[in-house]
């Protein structure tokens, strides 16, 4: 629908003129042959007739002279996938990445403009604000939709892999639909891009991290890595993630994706090699620069038995208001025997800490230490 | 869609200055033929009015019914226009693509490509 109108409100309000016709009429009629064809040729019509009724809209004659589709002419093979014209569109450097990011979000993940607010720390009114002005961007400054032609294409990609990993990551918290969102994007972009190591790198982390999605929970519960029932992992997810990984190995990947990859890969071993995962933390740490990191190469330290070193990296990072570091301090003093401390740090991430289920996981462990 | 590109000459040496006299001959004449290559772009309508430098600039605003003036132009004399051109293209991209092509944008200035109202 963007790409036919060339406008995102536009098309949003189509869609929705479009299914609110169809929750009135479809339960008197029936459900149409075709519903997907319906639905888009009843969005198309709708759109004309509102552009019709807006003067200011002008510019978009090319609309008016086109008949009026009907279901006929449209069948499941003639509605194109477009979503990766869309993400390349809403990550085009003449937008600001936070923009870029956000747009991604509401349109391919289908959040709410609250809960991308939420996933970045800023205030719904900010969000609402990024995403109107992206839009008027894009119609305005005339950004094309499309996938960028090839000379352009490899300067694309790094904006787009970092937001593919931003859904996946806002996803991974719990929304599981988004994280699949995220892998399909992911694989798309590898059929399209196969020399490029880090979109390997990038779907083979997605893949061997969702791959435990079933066993992090239970009963609404989060269950550590550690005490994870490994049946309910996805093997195969796993042996794809596997896949990727070596493919983006082979093609000499040593960026940010790729060591991510090989970390969530050893980590599913049987017996994880912490060490070695703390070392490839301290790689990705030199490659991103990121505090976000050392805390989990702490944490991967006091795995490997240092548990006073990886209190001591925790200790020194600059990470006051993220939840999993006062929660990782009170894991790790909890270990030394260090109970007054441990329970200030409980304290202090439950004050942070926005998931339920993780709000709960922490309260439990600061029961457990009375 | 019509864009302008407004250039801004930033710290690009300009003919007449001392820094253009530094530049080899084979330079000079890769700006000269660059430009001479853009304004004869599908879609570029060449500028016929050439701004003096900056420096030749008069600021005027208005505060409380006064008149008040400053010598220079309204941003900092590296930041202020050079000149512009005006574009009609496809999309940005091709804006993009123009505007790259321009000497000031490598050679120590900046193109602003800003869409025309329709």
């Amino acid at each position: 629908m963007i790409g036919f109108l060339g406008d995102f409100d536009l098309a949003e309000e189509a869609a929705q003129d479009a299914f609110a016709i169809a929750a009135e009429r479809w339960p008197r009629e029936g459900t149409p042959a075709n519903p997907a064809a319906w639905l888009i040729t009843t969005a198309r019509n709708r759109a004309i007739d509102r552009i019709r009724r807006n003067r200011t809209l002008a510019a978009k004659v090319r609309l008016l002279e086109m008949p009026e589709a009907t279901e006929d002419e449209m069948d499941e093979t003639t509605i194109p996938d477009e979503r990766l014209e869309l993400v390349f569109t809403c990550c085009h450097p003449a937008l600001a990445l936070d923009a870029q990011v956000a747009l991604t979000l509401r349109t391919l993940g289908g959040l709410t403009t609250d809960e991308i607010a939420r996933a970045f720390l800023v205030p719904t009114e900010t969000m609402a604000k990024r995403l109107t002005r992206a839009k008027r961007k894009i119609a305005t400054a005339g950004i094309p939709f499309r996938v960028p032609p090839p000379h352009l294409l490899p300067d694309r990609l790094a904006a787009v892999l970092a937001v593919v990993y931003l859904i996946f990551n806002e996803g991974y918290g719990g929304r599981g639909e988004l994280a699949a969102e995220a892998i399909r994007l992911g694989g798309a972009l590898a059929e399209l891009m196969p020399d490029e190591p880090e979109v390997h790198g990038l779907l083979a982390l997605m893949l061997v991290n969702d791959a435990r999605r079933a066993a992090r929970f239970a009963d609404g519960e989060v269950v550590l890595l550690r005490d994870q029932d490994r049946s309910l992992w996805d093997a195969a997810a796993i042996a794809r993630g596997r896949a990727a990984l070596d493919r983006a190995l082979a093609l000499g990947g040593r960026g940010p994706y790729a060591l991510q990859a090989a970390i969530a890969s050893l980590h599913v071993e049987d017996e994880p090699h912490w060490r070695r995962i703390a070392a490839l933390y301290g790689e990705l740490a030199r490659v991103t620069g990121s505090s976000v990191v050392e805390l989990n190469r702490a944490a991967a330290l006091a795995e490997a038995g240092d548990v006073e070193a990886g209190l001591e990296l925790a200790e020194s990072l600059e990470l006051d208001r993220y939840h999993y570091l006062h929660a990782t301090r009170a894991e790790l003093l909890r270990r030394l025997d260090r109970v007054e401390e441990s329970r200030a740090a409980y304290l202090r991430a439950l004050e942070l800490v926005h998931s339920e289920a993780e709000r709960r996981f922490l309260q439990r462990r600061l029961a457990e230490l009375r | 869609m019509k864009y302008v590109l407004l250039i801004h000459q930033g710290d690009t040496p300009l003919p007449g200055t001392d820094e253009w006299a530094q530049l080899s001959e084979d330079e000079q004449k890769a700006v000269y033929a660059d430009y001479q290559a853009i304004n004869q772009t599908p879609g570029v309508t060449p500028s016929d009015v050439w701004l003096e430098s900056p420096e030749t600039a008069t600021t005027v605003r208005v505060q409380d019914g006064q008149t008040l003036t400053t010598d220079g132009p309204f941003v900092s004399v590296k930041e202020a226009l050079g000149g512009w051109l005006v574009f009609e293209a496809d999309n940005l991209d091709a804006a993009i693509e123009l505007a790259a092509r321009i000497p000031a944008a490598r050679m120590g200035g900046g193109i602003e490509v800003r869409p025309v109202k329709e």
